[in-house]
């Protein structure tokens, strides 16, 4: 491997001339001082703790919480459940307003990101005064603002019926409810198998038009697994269809499901801000699509629609993927600002469990080791979409 | 390059004429391309308009600007319980705006904190002056910030001595911005250079580390920590000021992302300068300050601003840990039992005020962009 003209290797020399001493000395130094004041404050903190005396460790997680929490995907009951499913239910709740939130910041975002590139004047001009208005004003301003307004709505007892069944108040949106049953679950299974049938036809039809030219129809299959089949296993159980419809009570609703003032806040205020971001690296994507591709895909006499969905995004999204990846990280994580509006979100959950419990060192690692763990599986996913999306070049 | 170019001249061309378009022909291409174009122009020029209409009678024409007081010298808010739902509250700004902007700050002495916000203008607006940059900036800077200890604290030239948890408005978001970023960046260079080394795997280990766990967790997670852990982590008995923690964690925070606009920098150099500079054996500190970073920091400048756009607006966050800052200061103003009802107003004030600090930054950001491109692309 080596030419003959390489210098001699040489041993590492005890010596302050010696680049790879003096490198592995400037790292001890460096760790030492590092490790120095971590050792420091963990001797500070201990000393603390036990002059405070506050045990360490999980156990508290395993008493019952007595936390009231608004909102639950799971049961929960605060005199009987614990600390560790108040837990549960807090990370599920982030959870939950992450994923809608990441699904409404990329709809908006990228409508918005396409508008402002229209060749209608007022249409891109409204769309960049969206995008600099929504982005230079700090979240939390927003989620305040989203919520004063919210509660601003009628009470309760005069809500306002938009749709049937649906109503709205400073309480939140009461929607009308499917009454789950069996059929429901097993022609869900149904349509879902179909949807992965309807997948692997589509390859093989592009395989197949690839070889030969010709392209096998995929719609009929498409129909009969992702409609006809999920109904007759509907009908054979007899088709039920019951929607549970909320009913005005005196004080509150009965039936139906709920969506709180908090969540819509917190959702009105996330999905605006960062649409506006979201909206930025779309638009940035799509002009470094040079012109060339319109042009060459006009010349084709395809529409301008179709040029941009099968020519110019395609090749944007190499573009759009990173930085959309740090948008996506930053909706979850900032979904913690639902403490400051009272959604029992992970952060809220927590720290009301170490106001309780004074575990605020147990309470501050949860945090971080749930959004650490968060933030690494949106980035691994994104790599990987990223990797598939990349340029193949030869 | 182009000095080794022959250039044959050419003959000068005639420019084309400028197509200029009247307004009607203005309006077909761009309002009235196609039907649908048409169709999007009158029904968002609809929506607009009614908008419009209705901001502008909501917040003039049936707004109220000031309210009586009542013979006790107390405001009566009935003018404004007349309009409300139909007209702006003015009245409120005009009732609480020194307060927003300082806080609980003695009134007497709220002309310090407004020289205080006007040093910190006079500070973006040097700093943003490409005449300016250079070395002695930073004396600038530590000049500046160390008037701006004096003015607030006070305590000496015979300055009544303000404590720190009476301090709150613009100041204390000025302050925690600005001294996050002012700490922050040094640190942040050191780190993004730790990131990159290749000789000490140590350091560029913990460099790593460092960065993504920070850049992993929301900031809140950290100005939690700064308010209930790091009292654990002092000797027992001592016992930082709140406004203090949460200085640090932003600092900490704000090192973070920083160092990866600072490492961006340092990789888009090419690697000839690094070469190059080896080759005249300077040392590795001589070629850093001499070389790389004076041309690197250069190029980060436009990132780094919309980096600290997003600190500005970030230090908001403090309101969940209880410290005065503007947002906070505006929250407090309408806890006021007779002001309660007229929030909408204040947040569209707050909004106003934090949409010209960050609206500037980013315009000033985009047009040094497109200058530094143009020298480079040069």
């Amino acid at each position: 491997m080596s030419s003959p003209r390489d210098a001699p290797r040489k041993g590492m020399q005890l010596s302050w001339a010696d680049p790879k001493f003096r490198a592995i000395i400037w790292q001890i130094v460096i760790l030492g001082i590092i490790g120095g004041t971590i050792w420091y404050l963990v001797a500070n903190t201990s000393a603390n703790l036990a002059q405070r005396r506050i045990a360490t460790g999980f156990e508290f997680m395993g008493r019952t919480a007595g936390i009231p929490i608004g909102e639950h995907l799971i049961a929960y009951d605060p005199s009987i459940n614990t600390y560790g499913r108040a837990f549960v239910i807090g990370i599920l709740n982030t959870l939950q307003v992450t994923i809608i939130g990441v699904v409404l910041v990329t709809l908006l975002g990228t409508f918005v990101g396409i508008a402002s590139l229209s060749g209608n004047w007022l249409l891109s001009r409204l769309c960049r005064t969206y995008v600099e208005i929504m982005r230079d004003i700090p979240l939390l301003l927003h989620l305040l603002f989203w919520y004063t307004m919210v509660l601003g709505l009628p009470i309760l007892r005069e809500a306002i019926e938009v749709l049937p069944g649906v109503h709205i108040s400073n309480n939140g949106v009461k929607v009308p409810l499917l009454d789950w049953q069996p059929a429901h679950s097993w022609a869900s299974l149904a349509f879902i198998v179909g949807l992965v049938l309807v997948g692997i036809a589509r390859r093989r039809a592009t395989r197949i038009q690839n070889a030969t030219g010709d392209r096998p129809k995929v719609w009929p299959l498409a129909i009969a697994a992702l409609i006809l089949v999920p109904a007759i296993i509907w009908l054979g159980f007899g088709a039920p269809f019951h929607m549970d419809i909320p009913v005005k009570g005196r004080f509150r609703f009965e039936g139906g499901g709920a969506v709180s003032g908090e969540m819509i806040a917190l959702l009105i205020g996330l999905v605006l801000y960062h649409s506006a971001y979201a909206a930025e690296i779309v638009r940035s994507g799509i002009t470094s699509v040079v012109s060339g591709q319109w042009e060459a895909a006009g010349a084709l006499g395809l529409h301008r629609p179709t040029v941009l969905r099968k020519i110019v995004l395609p090749q944007a999204l190499r573009v759009i993927i990173p930085p959309m990846t740090s948008t996506y990280l930053g909706v979850a994580k900032n979904s913690s600002l639902a403490v400051a509006i009272g959604y029992p979100d992970l952060v809220a959950i927590v720290n009301t469990m170490l106001n309780q419990t004074g575990q605020a060192i147990e309470g501050i690692a949860l945090i971080m080791g749930v959004y650490l763990t968060i933030s690494l599986t949106i980035s691994l996913f994104m790599n990987w979409y990223n990797a598939r999306m990349a340029l193949v070049e030869r | 390059m182009s000095a080794t170019v022959n250039h044959i001249p050419m003959p000068a061309r005639a420019e084309p004429k400028l197509l200029s378009l009247g307004p009607l022909e203005w309006a077909r291409t761009n309002l009235f391309g196609s039907i649908w174009s048409s169709l999007v122009t009158l029904a968002l020029g609809y929506f607009m308009l009614k908008f419009a209409v209705g901001f502008i009678d909501w917040a003039l024409i049936k707004s109220v600007w000031t309210v009586q007081s009542d013979a006790a010298g107390k405001l009566d808010p009935t003018a404004c319980r007349i309009v409300k739902g139909e007209g702006a509250c003015w009245a409120v700004i005009w009732d609480k705006y020194r307060f927003i902007l300082f806080g609980r700050y003695p009134y007497d002495e709220q002309w310090r904190g407004a020289i205080v916000i006007a040093l910190f203008l006079a500070l973006f607006v040097v700093s943003a002056m490409r005449r300016f940059w250079r070395k002695e900036l930073a004396y600038i800077w530590i000049a500046t910030l160390t008037t701006i200890g004096v003015l607030m604290w006070g305590g000496v030239f015979g300055l009544v001595y303000v404590p720190q948890d009476l301090w709150g408005g613009l100041p204390i978001t000025l302050i925690l911005s600005t001294f996050g970023l002012a700490f922050a960046f040094p640190l942040a260079v050191l780190v993004a250079l730790g990131r990159r080394s290749t000789t000490l795997p140590a350091v560029k280990f913990i460099c790593v580390v460092y960065i993504e766990l920070i850049r992993g967790v929301p900031l809140i997670s950290l100005l939690f920590m700064a308010s209930v852990m790091f009292p654990l982590f002092m000797p027992v008995g001592l016992n930082p000021d709140k406004l203090l923690r949460a200085q640090v964690a932003i600092i900490l925070f704000a090192a973070a992302y920083l160092a990866e606009v600072v490492r961006g920098g340092l990789q888009s150099l090419p690697k000839g300068q690094y070469e190059a500079a080896d080759a005249l054996g300077l040392t590795y500190w001589q070629k850093m300050g001499q070389i790389i970073l004076p041309q690197a920091l250069r190029t980060v400048i436009p990132p780094l601003v919309n980096t600290f756009i997003g600190f500005f607006k970030d230090t908001s966050l403090v309101l969940i840990i209880g410290i005065f800052d503007l947002l906070t200061s505006g929250k407090v103003a309408l806890a006021e039992p007779i002001w309660q009802a007229y929030s909408t107003e204040v947040y569209l004030m707050l909004a106003l005020i934090y949409f010209c600090f960050c609206f500037a930054m980013a315009r000033y950001s985009r047009g040094l962009e497109r200058e530094l491109g143009r020298s480079v692309r040069r």
